[in-house]
């Protein structure tokens, strides 16, 4: 018998003598919104608050992200084929193609977002409309471009629209670690900077 | 700090009086903050916390009552995304499917993301010794890793260690000069693991969750490693206990939040990615080969005993943060991969034969029931550790009946009702009153080397009381 059988038939004997399993309980998933965080406006507004609590930053057109983008040492990016164009005037070198033999290179990333959760402050990534994963990844910076449209406001509806993407993040702010002394320190593996550029 | 070795007693408390100041200190004050932090950010988000939690325990619960529907229906869905599952009985078989699927790839390098079950087979070593390079990518486990130690907690694995302590770690593994400051620490190793990540062959994960209606694989990481893990290699490979699933999505919501919180007190990771398949057509990184493997390792057997509630576990860590036994012995005490109360319970459900070698660990416990109310599924532990307690004694495992402390005048207590909800009572009272005080000679013994939490007793009897009504 294959290790699959057994470990099904032991599974199937465990529960056998069990007469009354326990039922799948009735609850609402509105009870797990935390109610405090999605208060106090629109989607938008909400998103804004709870990303720059995890220390995202929101811009919110380009003359914004323009100001951000000058404070960090900038030279070469990768940046999504159809998004380039809307990129000029930034003085950095950008490739659209991902080079895995430069993958030190690249200082910042531009890829889009499929979605947004405004009671987490997470963008949504989906495989399939990120032009690379290690370009939303490897670089220090990364600016995913996200439609207002695309604001959901509690994570219950974000996840109804998971859908049939092979590969959906939730990109919560910059990445860290408090594995030190349990000391807060961004920017571990992930980008040190992440940024939500909103578009219409 | 009590620093004289017993030399009778349990194991535990030997373990307990023989760590040292520095690793008293950093585990005792990180686990306090933690708790605190949960139960500050519970109550700040939720008006009724406890409720979020029976409910989180009652889907649980049901899904671990009808696994027989739920993995079929697992394995169902996995396959139709173009995932490969494999079952393993037990470590030895997990450790050769997954010895062979590199093999059949030649993959020689490996980044693998924390993953308690591979801890649980001892995966790194059986790799090593079959030419297998294999890093791990989360820093508390890298560094556990190149010290040659043991996770001595199952979310923060150095929780035992201080800076100074990583910086020498750091220095001797030619990771630079000698720098204790943790943004140092931290970039060092981002330098050092990016190449690791890139000439990678394969990623090792474990899985959070996984979702028997849409086979999704949920991971949830703060630092990135597990992406990474799933960016640069063209191969994943996931082992997974069989108790890992939840029904359907939307379940998701539930344990998403209560995970989360109650592991390290954020309100959500900074990456959780929900995975169910090799990548996208058109996406040039991540996998093109995905594997899934079932792992069992006696989980059927406990799925079939009295104590199947400890299956619900989502291994948040809360329990260990809360626990005064914990806080004081620090987690190698325990022996075994699984510390604090989780690993008072399942670490020795899971040894199967080895189980007297571990009868000591149930008995490490107070029964104080703050297990039971930090937890996010709801176990309840401290019944689970009598009914061992029990066991212990049946199967004469010495380490079972052999007592310091002698547990007969609680064991009075607690067999008699009346006395019970009295001493419930007075629980209250012990708040106000130095334990130390307390003037029965063994007891006293105890509480000199723990500290108690603060007594909120009584959810665990009327929680108790609710489920044989039901
Ligand atoms: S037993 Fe409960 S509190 Fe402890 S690790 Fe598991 S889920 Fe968390």
């Amino acid at each position: 018998m294959s290790s699959k059988q057994q470990i099904l038939n032991k599974v199937r004997q465990a529960l056998s003598d069990k007469q009354n399993r326990a039922p799948y309980p009735v609850y609402d998933t509105a009870e797990y919104v935390a109610k405090p965080r999605v208060e106090g406006g629109s989607a938008e507004q909400v998103f804004r608050r709870n990303f720059a609590a995890v220390h995202g930053i929101v811009v919110g057109d380009f003359e914004e992200l323009k100001a951000v983008l000058a404070k960090q040492p900038l030279k070469k990016g990768c940046c999504d084929p159809a998004l380039t164009a809307k990129l000029q005037g930034l003085h950095i070198e950008w490739e659209s193609e991902f080079n895995r033999n430069k993958f030190d290179e690249y200082d910042i990333g531009v890829t889009f977002a499929s979605g947004a959760v405004a009671e987490t402050g997470s963008l949504m990534l989906k495989d399939r409309a990120t032009a690379d994963r290690l370009s939303a990844l490897a670089p220090w910076v990364h600016v995913a471009v996200l439609k207002r449209s695309e604001i959901y406001l509690t994570l219950p509806e974000a996840l109804q629209r998971l859908g049939d993407d092979p590969n959906v993040i939730l990109v919560t702010g910059p990445s860290k670690t408090a594995d030190v002394e349990g000391i807060l320190i961004e920017g571990v593996h992930g980008p040190g900077v992440q940024i939500a550029w909103l578009v219409d | 700090m009590n620093t004289e070795i017993p030399s009778h007693g349990q194991p535990i408390d030997r373990f307990a009086a023989a760590i040292s100041g520095e690793v008293y200190e950093s585990v005792h004050s990180s686990s306090a903050i933690k708790s605190d932090k949960r139960q500050a950010l519970l109550a700040g988000d939720y008006p009724n916390p406890k409720h979020l939690r029976e409910i989180a325990g009652q889907i649980k619960q049901h899904t671990l009552e009808s696994l027989d529907k739920y993995l079929p229906q697992a394995v169902e869905s996995l396959e139709r995304n173009g995932v490969r599952v494999h079952f393993a009985a037990n470590g030895e078989e997990a450790r050769q499917i997954i010895g062979s699927l590199l093999a059949a790839r030649g993959a020689k390098k490996v980044v693998k993301s924390k993953s308690m079950a591979t801890e649980e087979i001892h995966l790194n070593d059986y790799l090593a010794a079959n030419g297998v390079d294999c890093i791990e990518t989360d820093l508390g486990e890298f560094i556990v890793q190149i010290d040659g130690d043991h996770p001595s907690h199952i979310v923060t694995p150095i929780i035992h260690k201080n800076r100074r302590q990583i910086a020498k770690s750091f220095e001797k593994h030619g990771l630079g000069a000698y720098n204790d400051d943790p943004e140092t620490i931290t970039r060092r190793a981002r330098k050092f693991m990016r190449d690791k990540y890139m000439s990678a062959d394969a990623g090792i994960t474990g899985a959070n969750f996984v979702v028997a209606e849409t086979g999704r694989l949920v991971l949830v990481t703060n630092e990135g490693n597990s992406r990474f893990s799933l960016a640069a290699p063209k191969l994943h490979i996931a082992l997974v206990g069989i108790e890992k699933l939840v029904p359907s999505d939307r379940d998701l919501s539930v344990f998403l939040n209560l995970l989360v919180r109650s592991a390290t007190g954020q309100q959500f990771t900074a990456y959780t990615e929900f995975i169910s398949g090799p990548h996208a057509s058109g996406q040039p990184s991540g996998p093109e080969e995905m594997h899934v493997v079932f792992l069992d390792n006696g989980r059927s057997d406990i799925l079939a005993g009295d104590c199947r509630e400890i299956l619900r576990c989502i291994r948040c860590g809360a329990c260990l943060n809360i626990c005064p036994v914990y806080r004081q012995a620090s987690g190698h005490a325990y022996r075994s991969v699984y510390p604090g109360p989780i690993g008072a319970v399942l670490s020795p459900l899971l040894a199967g034969e080895k189980f007297p070698s571990l009868a000591d660990l149930p008995k490490a416990s107070s029964l104080c029931g703050a297990c039971n109310d930090a937890c996010p599924v709801n176990i309840p532990i401290p019944d689970l550790l009598l009914r061992l307690r029990d066991k212990g004694k049946r199967e004469h495992a010495p380490l079972a009946s052999r007592g310091v402390p002698p547990m007969g005048g609680f064991a009075g207590l607690a067999s008699q009702p009346a006395l019970w909800k009295g001493a419930l009572l007075a629980g209250h009272v012990m708040n106000y009153f130095p334990v130390e005080w307390v003037p029965v000679p063994p007891l006293s013994k105890w509480t000199a080397q723990r500290t108690l939490p603060e007594f909120r007793g009584g959810e665990f009897r009327k929680w108790w009381k609710q489920r044989r009504q039901r």
